[in-house]
């Protein structure tokens, strides 16, 4: 009995990687399409890009600088009462020790759950209520293939302005660095700002960068897939807009892992 | 021409659709019968390329629908109209913009021009001046004519209904039924309607079939139907809870 309970479990988990798999092929078969043939594509989907751009990009903009405004700033803190009282007047150092955490991961793993939280509920929640109130058939009547109509504008929204979001995350946060440093721990402008580019390499700025295209792509993927395979009603909307934000956010922190094994190795 | 042979459907362990087969002639309205649950929003959407049924073919006009090349089946998906249930309106677009979603996508009309049809295709189904509006603000009753004005701007050679009158009351039930005959008389389309409700049925029907246990029961034209010696189709018409359908 529990052997066939087991089978079961595993034949549905096979089916939904199916599923999964599928899914991708589709829509990434629609982007090549759309990023290819951007004449024919842009006349057709050009308006939901812009939406989408807007929403995922400008709208996330100040939950995302607050967000690392603060980070930047516990950082600081948290660094600077280590290295002056634990480690003794090693202040100097300050600089670097808020950069390259932040740079590395701190800037591209929050930014990639902030999204989470703001877009990828938003896509699995808008796409799964079209699901079940038969928009999404409605848009084959029309025509018009949901994946392309839907999924393309938010997976190249995501892959575009994640990036984006993570270099004014970045910025951001070693100002908000900067500004306890000067103002709580008393360190010079020129000490906090000579130290970043000493331990600094582009490969990590590259590498935080890379990993928020990928972040980015899950995000999309996984609410969208989501929102596609909505049903039951209000409640089925529910569920799928957690399921969204619970696997992406488990998958951009597994996936960070394997990244910066993977950068550490090449950069 | 429309030719169903054969269709099954099965949802998890539920057989809806269990061997259907129908033929749809070119102009006029049918009208499909059955019991809610019954299947007949399945058979719809398997007619209009929506659901891929297990078994068994749609052909539209000699042309398998599973064989259509996705060029072709662009074409033919134009070629239909379908009035969803719930009127299946992209919330995020005013009245206007769903009108002329498809010919925003599909002709290069200008904006005026888009606007211009968009004000005829609403007057068709009786509505003026909501162009602006988003679907939130509409009632149940203006929901399924803006559905309907949209269905109908690329004038289809099918137009599909599904249940257009649930939800309405008497009075909106039968505009919306003056409505299907007005549009079928303006359109020269093939229309396809799906209801349990008799009284639509025989006013806009002019051969009606029932669907009962996944198969098709009897069809006949109105009148024939109507005065078929068939215990099914009588229980149904008259609306008996006694009788060899059983409630599901």
């Amino acid at each position: 009995m529990e052997l066939r309970a087991l089978l079961n479990a595993l034949e549905g988990l096979l089916e939904e990687a199916g599923r999964l798999f599928l899914f991708n092929m589709r829509l990434f078969a629609e982007t090549f399409r759309f990023v290819t043939s951007p004449r024919r594509s842009l006349r057709l989907d050009g308006r939901p890009l812009l939406v989408q751009l807007e929403q995922i990009g400008t709208a996330s903009v100040p939950v995302v600088l607050i967000t690392a405004l603060f980070t930047g700033m516990v950082l600081a803190l948290q660094a600077g009462l280590t290295l002056e009282v634990k480690l003794k007047g090693v202040t100097q150092f300050m600089g670097r020790t808020v950069a390259l955490p932040f740079i590395r991961e701190l800037g591209p793993v929050l930014t990639g759950l902030i999204v989470t939280g703001r877009i990828g509920s938003a896509i699995a929640a808008e796409i799964g209520t079209m699901a079940v109130t038969e928009q999404i058939d409605a848009l084959k009547t029309l025509a018009t293939p949901p994946v392309r109509y839907l999924g393309v504008p938010r997976l190249l929204a995501c892959l575009l302005m994640l990036p984006v979001l993570t270099a004014l995350a970045d910025v951001v946060g070693l100002l908000g660095g900067f500004v306890v440093a000067r103002l709580v721990l008393g360190i010079p402008a020129n000490v906090y700002w000579n130290d970043i580019p000493n331990m600094l390499t582009a490969g990590d700025m590259v590498s935080g960068m890379a990993k928020t295209v990928f972040f980015g792509g899950i995000i999309a993927i996984v609410a969208c897939y989501q929102g596609f395979t909505t049903s039951g009603g209000a409640e089925g909307v529910g569920q799928a807009t957690t399921r969204a934000v619970v696997w992406s956010s488990i998958l951009i922190l597994v996936s960070d892992y394997f990244l910066t094994a993977f950068f550490a190795l090449f950069l | 021409m429309i030719e169903v042979r054969g269709i099954h459907k099965a949802f998890g362990r539920l057989q809806v659709l269990r061997g259907v087969d129908l033929d749809v002639a070119t102009g006029g309205t049918l009208v499909i019968l059955g019991q809610s649950g019954g299947g007949k929003s399945v058979l719809l959407k398997a007619i209009a390329g929506l659901l891929e049924p297990d078994q068994g073919s749609v052909r539209i006009d000699g042309k398998r629908r599973d064989e259509l090349t996705p060029a072709e089946a662009e074409r033919a998906a134009l070629r239909f109209a379908y009035l969803f249930q719930g009127a299946a309106l992209f919330d995020s677009l005013t009245v206007g913009e769903n009108v002329t979603f498809a010919l925003r996508r599909f002709t290069g009309k200008s904006v005026e021009e888009l606007r211009a049809v968009a004000e005829e295709r609403l007057n068709w189904v009786g509505l003026r001046g909501i162009q602006d509006k988003k679907p939130a603000e509409l009632s149940g009753g203006m929901r399924k004519r803006v559905g309907l004005a949209r269905a109908i701007a690329m004038d289809p050679a099918y137009v599909l209904y599904d249940e257009p009158t649930t939800g309405l009351d008497p009075i909106s039930s039968d505009a919306i039924a003056e409505l299907i005959l007005s549009l079928q008389a303006r359109l020269q389309s093939t229309s396809i309607v799906v209801t349990h409700d008799m009284a639509l049925a025989f006013k806009v029907g002019d051969r009606l079939c029932l669907l009962n246990q996944g198969r098709m029961h009897a069809q006949a034209d109105k009148e024939a139907f109507r005065a078929l010696d068939d215990e099914v189709v009588q229980q149904f018409i008259h609306g008996r809870a006694q009788g060899p359908i059983q409630f599901l």
